[in-house]
């Protein structure tokens, strides 16, 4: 099919399959990504989305199938390759050297010669043109250790302009950027695409891809469930492609009926291991049957506060729970006495904190809990009293497979999750310290964990909430908490804000804030 | 990212290992002009068929488990305890001090004595090494490694200035009292003829079984060991968990230590019966190859200390009837060690592939589906 020079696609991929091992990471995909468009690729984690970017891109070669670039068949067998055929990539975890300056960074790997100084030249004329064109401006001489997130994702752009990308590939872009900062991330993006660059644009937020994208392709399970024109579609839709059943996608939950306060922080301060104070006097309550949300950019202090909370950083100030205070420094205060003494903690990162992932689902039930008279014969760990306890709660909060015989990094992140939350919850604690808690999870499962945490405050339990994601902040929340640089900007309620006014919170701006939301921190 | 089978990695991987380091050692044997089948041969013959060959193998055979033990705790915890060496000198120390001292009755009460003066000097010696890493931060392999040096300077001065009989020449203690020699296999299989005629094998190897057992217990059956295996795979989920990295730290080392020095009960009280110089030849870094072999598991450990017993045994051998030279067994050990810790994935990843294949090959490929655009 000889398709007219106009219309030709800037990449069609046929039949693209991949697979490692028994598990089919792409199955006979095809697509289409016409010239000067946004598309955006939509999936759960684990769809494959990345495996299809990482073959385009030469990361992975695929087993079947064919690369058309331009009309024209093109192996790609190495990132080099990719690069001359036109294909840049940013990727979600930033490939940046940290003390090399914004100059330095672009034209690594893409020096002319042997000498530097007429690369660097040349490269400061070319960024000049590109920050006029796109709104894209960096001071090319400042380090990259020293720049916003946001910044650092546009040296990430530019690098792939100055190699002169025509296909521009990103990889969840907004994961770690403010609502503004991505407000910006898209202005840049449609500027592009007025060029004609050709955007690709892979994330796991069905708002996103409704603001900015022409075309949205579904993933599921490997599979290529649906490409359509996002005018012509509705995130209800989408969200049901992807999960292939419907989806709640607001969280169900009644008004909470607050009662007394159950954990109260008074004045904290916390200041890590290389100095720089993380906690900034920080002061809130959590009342019970009550979720407080702390929203915010990541690394403003959220991370420390659930590690000193949690126990396992030092810090200064006043920590009650249920009126008794309790040490932040010394004996007394690590993980495990934060657990006899009613706190439960979900951590941030559970492929390193709150699961060790070589372990079996059993073996992870009981960590941190492994003292338990429970789990205990005398000297030995009762082994069969840990499995017998993973083999229930396994099965009360669905994980799948539910066999406590498979180490934790054999489960997807959702279940993973689910593991962590097992063993959080079903202890019963006073207080639950949540962070990140749909990080990395399907939207299937993070419907069931909202319900789980939801469940956990009707039965009148204090809940702390961080998260990056505004959405979730909004939908679980009965009150907000925003962080910034370590300390709190502010409360509201979430009925009486939205995702503007939080933006500018967590940006640090508090004078213009609209007086209506004044005094509404504790209603 | 194709997985195998945990019976295919736990004895194909170090299987293929020993074969890659059996044909390269082949390889130097004959470029130095000898045959190797002939050596190979030797080796077999010496040290399991010839009368007190297996006496020998099995002697070698418990310094090596020991020793090997000691560096699988401390892999457990993610360290590398490189110190089995010194911990063992100074494990000697402790059960000369206890052989020499007290009045034993009977070598079963001996035994037990010695076996805690060796572990709690071998756990002593390991102990600096291990709070400096928790508290300070200074690296174990540095410390554990100067800490051997540091052994042998002490070993030299207390043998030649405290212990040594007064008109010795010899930089070694007295012969310990007759009531704590330990029965040798010698004496303790006597109906078994002239199989262990001579040999120094004693009945350490059964506390070296023992260990084995004991370490295993430790490993997956109670809480400390479940901890420092978490420690091992994580120190921030340890954290998180509220289990306190000091301690895992000194008490993993103070195991891996103790463990060390209990080989010297099997050299200074159940061979040489005084305590001389340099009496741990090498087998504390023998250790780190035989945990690297076994896979940090007790039972692989004593299969690979089994080995390494072997190879030593025929090691010597060779020295004695061709003109290999004893080095050699040192060039085969190390190419063990490169082919098992260093070169790992390099006998991995064939494997995995080879299983891979096999595995797609046996199910049938997924059922080609049509794009639904």
């Amino acid at each position: 099919m000889a398709a007219p020079e106009q219309t030709r696609p800037a990449i069609e991929l046929k039949g693209i399959s991949k697979a490692f091992g028994p598990v089919q990471a792409n199955k006979d995909i095809s697509i289409r990504v016409m010239p000067g468009t946004i598309h955006g690729i939509i999936g759960e984690n684990g769809a494959g989305k990345s495996t299809l970017m990482s073959i385009l891109y030469g990361f992975y070669k695929a087993d079947a199938g064919e690369i058309f670039i331009n009309g024209t068949h093109t192996e790609i067998p190495d990132s080099q390759a990719a690069i001359k055929a036109g294909i840049g990539m940013v990727f979600q975890h930033f490939k940046l050297v940290q003390n090399f300056t914004v100059l330095e960074n672009v034209i690594l790997g893409a020096e002319d010669g042997g000498l530097l100084k007429p690369s660097l030249a040349k490269a400061r004329g070319v960024l000049k043109h590109l920050a006029e064109e796109y709104e894209l401006s960096v001071d090319p001489d400042a380090k990259i250790e020293d720049l916003s997130v946001g910044h650092q994702q546009r040296v990430e752009i530019l690098k792939a302009l100055y190699r002169e990308a025509d296909i521009l590939i990103l990889d969840e872009p907004t994961g770690v950027l403010t609502p503004a900062e991505a407000d910006h991330l898209f202005r840049i993006l449609e500027g592009l695409k007025r060029e004609g660059k050709t955007i690709i644009l892979i994330t796991h937020k069905l708002r996103e891809i409704m603001e900015i994208t022409d075309t949205v392709s579904v993933m599921r399970r490997g599979e290529m469930t649906a490409t359509v024109k996002t005018a012509e579609t509705t995130p209800e839709q989408l969200a049901e492609l992807m999960v292939g059943r419907k989806v709640l996608l607001r969280v169900d939950k009644v008004p909470a009926q607050p009662g007394r306060p159950v954990l109260e922080v008074e004045n904290l301060r916390h200041v890590d291991e290389s100095g720089v104070e993380r906690l900034k006097g920080v002061s809130l309550d959590v009342r019970a049957g009550e979720i407080l949300g702390i929203a915010g950019v990541s690394g403003n202090g959220q991370s420390e506060l659930l590690e000193v909370l949690g126990g396992y950083a030092d810090a200064t100030g006043t920590v009650r729970v249920n009126g008794q205070e309790i040490p932040l420094s010394g004996p007394g205060s690590d993980g495990r006495a934060r657990r006899h003494g009613g706190i439960a903690h979900v951590p941030e990162d559970r492929q390193h904190e709150g699961l060790i992932m070589p372990f079996y689902a059993w073996e992870n039930v009981g960590f941190g809990y492994h003292d338990d008279p429970r789990f205990n014969r005398g000297l030995l760990m009762d082994n069969a009293a840990l499995q017998a306890d993973a083999t229930d709660k396994m099965k009360r909060y669905d994980v799948r497979p539910p066999n406590p015989w498979l180490p934790a990094s054999s489960f997807s992140g959702g279940n993973q999750q689910k593991i962590v939350l097992a063993r959080e919850i079903e202890r019963d604690p006073e207080v639950l310290l949540v962070g990140q808690p749909t990080r990395g999870v399907d939207i299937g499962a993070i419907e069931f964990i909202h319900q789980e945490i939801v469940r956990l405050r009707d039965s009148g339990k204090a809940i702390l909430l961080v998260s990056v994601e505004l959405d979730e902040i909004l939908s679980l929340s009965d009150r907000i908490a925003v962080m910034f640089d370590g300390t709190i900007m502010g409360e509201r309620l979430p009925d009486e804000t939205d995702q503007t006014e939080l933006g500018m919170l967590m940006a640090g701006m508090t004078g213009a804030t609209q007086s209506r939301s004044q005094g509404a921190g504790h209603a | 990212m194709d997985r195998m089978p945990a019976w295919a990695d736990a004895v194909l991987v170090p299987l293929f290992s020993i074969v890659l380091a059996a044909i390269l050692s082949a390889l130097v044997i004959l470029a130095i002009g000898e045959n190797p089948v002939e050596a190979f041969s030797l080796m077999v013959d010496g040290a399991l068929m010839r009368s007190a060959g297996w006496g020998y193998t099995l002697y070698y055979t418990t310094n090596f488990i020991f020793t090997g033990l000691a560096v699988a705790v401390a892999f457990h915890a993610k360290m590398f305890n490189i110190g089995g060496e010194g911990q063992a000198a100074i494990g000697g120390l402790g059960v000369a001090l206890i052989c020499l001292f007290i009045p034993w009755p009977h070598w079963s009460l001996a035994l037990i004595g010695a076996t805690l003066g060796a572990a709690a000097f071998g756990a002593a010696w390991a102990f600096i090494p291990a709070y400096l890493q928790a508290k300070r931060g200074s690296h174990i392999v540095i410390t554990t490694i100067m800490f051997n040096f540091i052994a042998a300077a002490v070993l030299n001065y207390v043998l030649v200035n405290l212990l040594r009989p007064a008109g010795a020449m010899d930089p070694a203690t007295e012969i310990f009292p007759q009531a704590t020699h330990l029965p040798s296999f010698q004496d303790m299989f006597a109906g078994g003829g002239s199989l262990f005629r001579g040999a120094p094998a004693n009945i350490t190897f059964f506390v070296a079984v023992l260990a084995c057992v004991a370490v295993w217990l430790l490993i997956w059956r109670t809480r400390l060991g479940y901890e420092i295996r978490a420690f091992g795979h994580s120190e921030t989920a340890t954290r998180y968990a509220g289990i306190s990295t000091v301690r895992i730290t000194v008490v993993a080392m103070l195991i891996s230590g103790g463990l060390a020095g209990l080989m010297a009960i099997n050299t200074t009280m159940g061979e040489a019966e005084r305590l001389v110089m340099n009496a741990t030849e090498g087998a504390g870094f023998i250790g780190i190859a035989v945990a690297l072999m076994g896979r940090s598991h007790p039972f692989g450990v004593f299969l690979a200390a089994l080995l390494f017993g072997f190879l030593y045994q025929g090691g010597a051998e060779l020295a004695l009837w061709t003109d290999i030279p004893r080095e050699l067994i040192t060039v085969i050990q190390a190419l063990v060690i490169l082919f098992t810790g260093a070169l790992d994935n390099m006998v991995r990843m064939p494997l995995e592939s080879v299983f891979g294949t096999l595995r797609r090959r046996r199910s049938p490929k997924p059922a080609p589906t049509t794009p639904s655009e």
